[in-house]
């Protein structure tokens, strides 16, 4: 393995429970610098589980999680989670916070200077296609949810971190923007190198993005495999998503999700 | 029309009680702030702390503030009359909806946003303090916006333990059996709590819409309450110095009378500023005067021997005017005044119709009628020992069924109304000639006498000498007849306790 493509995040035999009851298996994979790794499932899989297990937000029962080489036990929750960024799928932006000031949220815990954290808010704003002059100043409520979603990217990347973790980013947005999002978000990713472990239950958006799929099923991850290979892999489950990207969206499992949002795209 | 006017004439009055009223809520809500937010902030971080605690908070407001006050008055001590114990009760009814508000606002939070915040690497405090606290803002402000509303609606209870407010005049007016009275204190304490709700809803609406004016909107709380607490204190009255005399009354139309006499004539013929704790329930001017929060006021012979120190009802009143004067000088420094010279003793009263009708005259005569008739007695009578227990035990009386226990007040009006047959006034009740009730006499001579005297603190009368000359002005000039007239000129004619002792101490 090059130094280039060395795992930045490890997962070694990890299982979760939560009062007796297992969501993760003895789960193994490896995300290397650079690629996006794509958590495939149905509602209730475990990757979401998986996904929160990598910047603590959760401690494995049994296993190792290992962020840059070393075992999340061994990290001071605060100081990972602020070298990862996150995004999910409400955007969880705060409220009462105008667009500037939640971009500008891990820079200031960090302790930037003033002019450099508001420099830094331009240059994000500008990266997702956002106007500073017009958006900074607003509160999220006053923006489409594709602008939301688009500050939501902004405030995950404004400490530069090389780990982006996003669970279902785009799935409350409506088909024309989620297109639009998820090929800004491939080319960002492209552009700035980053490493990015992304939850979906959206196969086209898996093999729009994917470098790799991690096919989950009741808390097994049960295929790992490019999207070239997941096309013509014969794993039952597999096949089903694959079956579900030739019926016309919404996908079937989860309706909600696949239905055009209210917010207009811009 | 008539409170109007009523309120127009007593603003001066009317200005004071509101202020008291005021003040009263003021550091109530303030305290239940100042203990409320950070204990329902720590119940969103200890979880197992919110059922326990909350469930305290409850049974805290359920508990009945007359009993609250009894229990308070031993374990303040000294303060334990006057505006502390109001305070605590109101405090502690005040902290329910503050606590409750808090912990659900905090924890009402979108489960998502509380997510990002702990995914973007915020410490717990950060959390707190940076999201979770200001998102809960509106809905804290909600709770305490509760807390002053009810707490203005409650602090009228506060003029049972002499902490003043606008429940002066409804106590009085419903002793009095006074609308007028009742009204004028209910009404402008509606108002405020009407004027509290809307004024605080749009401190609490500025705050919903989270921009950049919640700072304005700080600002304007921070300054009414600024405004507020200078208001308040600047009412507030001045520290007791050695040139004060505090004069205490119990909570009847005649003792409010005697204590406008004896507060009167100290300010008249004395050079000492006269401080008026008047209408203080059960025992508390006894406990009051012992304690030192009281100098003055005036007790009955009767229920000094009886009731405080728990001696046998015996009927001579000489004897137990010099039993009382020694005994209280050598307990506790308090010095008997020469009696003021009208015997206000139980009066065992009936119709007047029933009395000519059935040829009543004593209370021996209603022994064969008692098993049907209904009896209705004022809480004191029931539960003194002087009282109903020994009274039907004298008499070998039996009614229909357990007395009607009442506000003594209401007895008359119960009697009067024939809701009840018999009820025991007081022997000076200006009551007894206009609602043609009839006294029956005690022809065993049960009731030991009730001897008004004025009861004053050794230390007052050591300090100050000129204190015992003028309130000698008073003893031997007040006859029964006078005290009825007096009684009847508040209770019938609705004037008021001031005017009416002005008035007697001016043709005396």
């Amino acid at each position: 393995m090059s130094a280039a493509a060395r795992p930045i995040v490890l997962f070694e035999t990890v299982s979760f429970a939560v009062g007796g009851r297992r969501i993760l298996h003895e789960i193994e994979l490896d995300v290397r610098e650079g690629e996006t790794v794509v958590l495939l499932g149905r509602s209730g899989s475990g990757k979401t589980t998986t996904l929160r297990l990598v910047n603590r937000l959760l401690d494995p029962t049994s296993g190792t999680v290992l962020v840059e080489g070393r075992s999340t036990r061994d990290w001071d929750p605060i100081r990972l989670r602020r070298g990862i960024g996150y995004v999910i799928q409400e955007t969880g932006l705060f409220p009462h916070f105008t667009v500037a000031e939640n971009v500008a949220l891990v820079p200031r815990l960090e302790g930037w200077t003033e002019a450099r954290q508001k420099a830094r808010v331009r240059e994000l704003l500008e990266l997702v296609n956002l106007d500073p002059e017009e958006h900074a100043s607003r509160l999220p409520e006053d923006l489409s949810g594709g602008q939301r979603q688009r500050v939501g990217i902004a405030r995950a990347l404004a400490a530069d971190p090389r780990l982006l973790l996003m669970d279902e980013p785009f799935g409350a947005l409506d088909p024309l923007t989620r297109s639009e999002l998820q090929r800004e978000l491939k080319s960002l990713a492209r552009r700035l190198g980053k490493t990015i472990l992304l939850v979906t239950h959206d196969v086209r958006e898996a093999l729009l993005l994917a470098t790799r799929i991690a096919l989950f099923r009741e808390g097994r991850l049960v295929v790992l495999a490019t999207p070239a290979e997941i096309r013509s892999a014969s794993d039952p489950e597999a096949r089903a998503f694959l079956a579900s990207q030739s019926a016309e969206e919404p996908s079937a499992e989860e309706p909600a999700a696949g239905q055009p949002a209210t917010q207009e795209g811009e | 029309m008539e409170t109007l006017r009523f309120l127009l004439d007593n603003r001066t009055d009317l200005a004071k009680l509101c202020l008291e009223h005021v003040r009263l809520v003021f550091f109530a809500t303030l305290a239940a702030t100042l203990v409320g937010v950070p204990t329902g902030i720590l119940l969103t971080r200890k979880r197992w702390l919110a059922r326990p605690v909350l469930a305290l908070a409850n049974i805290a407001q359920t508990i009945p503030s007359l009993a609250l006050f009894g229990f308070l008055i031993p374990v303040l001590g000294a303060y334990g009359i006057g505006a502390l114990p109001a305070v605590i009760a109101l405090f502690l009814y005040a902290l329910l909806p503050i606590l409750r508000n808090t912990h659900s606002g905090i924890d009402g939070v979108n489960p998502s946003v509380r997510e990002a915040a702990r995914a973007m690497g915020m410490t717990d405090w950060q959390q707190l303090r940076l999201v979770e606290l200001p998102l809960a803002v509106p809905i804290v402000l909600a709770g305490i916006r509760v807390a002053v509303v009810i707490s203005i609606g409650t602090a009228t209870i506060a003029a049972a333990i002499g902490a003043g407010g606008l429940g002066t005049w409804i106590f009085r007016g419903l002793r009095m059996s006074d609308d007028r009275l009742i009204l004028a204190g209910a009404i402008p304490a509606a108002a405020m709590a009407l004027l509290a709700d809307q004024a605080l809803g749009g401190v609490e609406r500025s705050f919903k819409r989270p921009r950049r004016q919640l700072a304005k909107a700080a600002a304007t709380i921070a300054a009414v309450m600024v405004a507020l607490a200078i208001a308040v204190f600047a009412g507030a009255p001045k520290p007791a110095t050695s040139g004060t005399v505090t004069v205490g009354s119990k909570d009847f139309t005649e003792q409010v009378i005697l204590g406008e006499l004896v507060a009167q004539i100290l300010e008249r013929d004395t050079g000492l500023h006269v401080e008026r704790r008047f209408e203080l329930g059960g025992d508390l001017c006894h406990r009051g005067v012992v304690a030192g929060n009281l100098d003055v006021y005036v007790e009955y012979t009767g229920t000094a021997f009886t009731t405080v120190l728990k001696h046998p009802p015996i009927s001579d009143p000489a004897v137990v005017y010099r039993a009382v004067a020694e005994e209280y000088q050598s307990r506790w420094n308090l010095v008997w005044l020469p009696p003021l010279g009208f015997d206000n003793t139980f009066a065992i009263l009936v119709r007047g119709a029933d009395a000519r009708r059935l040829g009543l005259r004593t209370i021996s005569d209603v022994l064969p009628l008692a098993p049907q008739w209904r009896a209705g007695f004022g809480q004191d009578f029931v539960s003194r020992e002087d009282g109903y227990p020994g009274f039907t035990r004298a008499y070998g009386l039996r009614f229909a069924g357990p007395p009607s226990e009442m506000d003594l007040s209401l007895t008359y009006r119960a009697l009067a109304t024939g809701q009840v047959d018999l009820i025991a006034g007081n022997a000076t009740d200006g009551l007894i000639d206009k609602l043609g009730l009839v006294q029956l006499q005690d022809d065993r001579r049960y009731f030991p006498p009730y001897e008004a005297a004025m009861v004053v603190r050794g230390e007052l009368l050591e300090r100050s000498p000129e204190v015992r000359t003028a309130l000698a002005r008073l003893s031997g000039r007040l006859t029964s007849e006078h005290m009825r007239r007096l009684n009847d000129a508040c209770d019938g004619e609705h004037r008021s306790p001031a005017a009416v002792a002005k008035e007697f101490l001016d043709n005396l």
